[in-house]
């Protein structure tokens, strides 16, 4: 009987797990085969190429966005990629005390605020100052939310160095700052790569701090104190907006920036998996 | 705590000076390399070492051995001040280094006079020849050789050379856990250490690698004071000329190698050379 009970409840409770797996890997597949499915087919040569053409007429492209786009992600890693690293570095090998536990804690904090609030900040820091939007602007909002995820795998993947490498080196008369520089961060060089990578592809779908940062341009734009278009600012517009063709752009447009971070993510996943089997 | 205690009952019935039961130090015609005057060790507040008086004599293997948890790894740690690395800690006593005190040399040159080799070995995720290089590197020893000349004398000394020669730029985790444990060695001697400390370097090793090894300390003393602290009692009396046993974080007796393990003087090291306890 009770054995009878149990068995009962084990399927029971089994099939309700694999029922949720199943239904949450069937939304992931949905997304990436709606977004083919409608997207993929609207691509041509063009929309790599051309600008953005007026409603009504045909052979457009977003060439000016991606462009955009890749703009925004240098400054983002530029910013992002240094603050974090070096920030990364001090917790896990420098810090004693209070003040670390603090600033991971702020860190926690910053990630979890909200992009359009990261968007205001850099608004209120940039645009507000400079009068105008610019892709500068929205490279500091994206590289501001590119800290928190860049400091915490840096940390992490440092202190995932075995300490018997740390006495390797010192034992031989190297100093900490030497042992960090030349033994710690290449043996967790590979893993703090790809944190990196995983983190560029986060931001680069973001598109909350953009809409009032670089704002979005039909043109090219030069330089770095200009209006820029970007891909996912892009999707927005054409989806939001009334016209047929311009749905078809936005569909477009998604299929690529989900290509480039689905790239981003693969790479990184492989760099990864390369380190953990030992350099 | 209740370890603490009972080391202090045990310990109560123990002299403060090491015996030795010929009544003096091993011969007494050899130098002093390294010696240690009242050493103690602190973990926090934790006596890990108590008043550790020792003397590595010149060209000597010496052995360090006793029970887990007794102080032989902690004491060897020491005397590079690589225990310096693992905060909260405390040196008490002195250590001397050719007659210059090692608490007060600059840690980098005290590092490179004194190698160590490691339990587990543990080669950098770099080249072999990146690996025996590092150490010439950080040190700038070039002195007119070049780098690939040291790495090259290194690695013969440390009988690798002929196992690796055509694969140096290959990754050092490619090697068998015998072979990495022999380039750990080539990397501590490539910078020509005056002392070479070995911490159980063959307690991850299968016998074949172990016996290469102890091959090595044979002609390694030549040109260096060797220590070695050891699980492995056979190991001691096959390789060490003197040898001292520790027990709960006491040197209890120190003397040449026969000695100890064919007439020791202190009961506690007869019964653990002969098992009864260890």
């Amino acid at each position: 009987m009770l054995t009878r009970r149990r068995k009962l409840t084990n399927s029971i409770m089994l099939s309700l797990t694999a029922v949720c797996t199943v239904f949450i890997v069937s939304i992931l597949f949905v997304i990436l085969g709606y977004l083919f499915w409608n997207g993929a087919r609207y691509l041509s040569w063009n929309f790599f190429t051309k600008l953005p053409v007026p409603v009504g007429q045909t052979g457009g492209g977003m060439a000016n966005a991606i462009v955009g786009s890749g703009k925004l992600l240098l400054l983002a890693t530029l910013i992002g990629v240094p603050f974090g690293f070096l920030g990364g570095v001090y917790l896990a090998e420098f810090g004693t005390g209070i003040f670390p536990s603090m600033v991971r804690y702020m860190t926690d904090l910053l990630n979890g605020v909200p992009s359009i609030v990261i968007g205001i900040f850099a608004y209120a820091m940039v645009v507000a100052r400079m009068h105008h939007f610019s892709t500068f602007a929205g490279g500091l909002a994206l590289g501001v939310m590119m800290v928190p995820i860049a400091l915490r795998t840096t940390e992490e993947f440092l202190r995932g160095v075995p300490q018997s490498l740390r006495e390797g080196a010192m034992a031989l008369g190297a100093s900490k700052a030497r042992t960090i520089a030349t033994v710690v961060i290449p043996a967790a060089f590979k893993g703090i790569l790809s944190g990196m990578m995983l983190d560029l592809a986060r931001v680069a779908g973001e598109t909350a701090p953009l809409l009032f940062t670089s704002l979005g341009n039909a043109f090219w734009s030069p330089g770095w104190d200009k209006p820029t278009s970007a891909l996912p600012e892009m999707v927005y517009r054409y989806a939001i907006s009334p016209y047929d063709d311009w749905h078809q752009q936005a569909w477009a447009a998604g299929f690529v920036l989900l290509a480039l971070v689905l790239g981003v993510n693969i790479i990184a996943r492989l760099v990864l998996a390369k380190a953990s089997h030992g350099a | 705590m209740s370890v603490a205690r009972e080391s202090e009952i045990i310990v109560g019935s123990i002299n403060q000076e090491p015996l030795t039961s010929s009544g003096s130090a091993p011969k007494q015609a050899e130098t002093v390399k390294l010696s240690t005057d009242r050493l103690s060790f602190y973990y926090g507040s934790y006596k890990a070492l108590h008043e550790v008086s020792l003397n590595f004599y010149a060209n000597k293997v010496t052995a360090l051995i006793g029970p887990s948890g007794c102080g032989k790894s902690t004491f060897l740690r020491t005397l590079n001040r690589i225990s310096e690395t693992i905060r909260h800690t405390r040196i008490d006593g002195g250590i001397t280094l050719d007659g210059e005190d090692v608490l007060a040399l600059d840690v980098t040159n005290l590092r490179r006079r004194v190698g160590m080799v490691f339990q587990r070995p543990n080669p950098f995720p770099k080249s072999i020849f990146d690996n025996v290089a590092y150490g010439v590197r950080v040190n700038g020893l070039t002195r007119g050789t070049t780098v690939r000349e040291v790495v090259e004398k290194s690695l013969r000394r440390a009988a690798l050379w002929d196992e690796v020669k055509d694969k140096l730029q290959e990754s050092a985790h490619a090697l068998s856990g015998g072979q990495q444990q022999r380039l750990c060695i080539a990397r501590a001697l490539a910078v020509d250490p005056e002392v070479l400390l070995l911490d159980e370097p063959c307690s991850a090793l299968d016998p074949i690698a172990t016996a290469k090894i102890e091959d090595l300390l044979f002609t390694l003393k030549d040109d260096c004071t060797i220590v070695i602290v050891t699980h492995n009692m056979q190991q001691a009396a096959r390789v060490a000329d003197n040898t001292g046993f520790f027990l709960l974080g006491k040197l209890i007796e120190f003397d040449q190698t026969e000695v100890i393990f064919k007439n020791p003087a202190a009961k506690e090291t007869e019964d653990y050379i002969t098992g009864r306890f260890g």
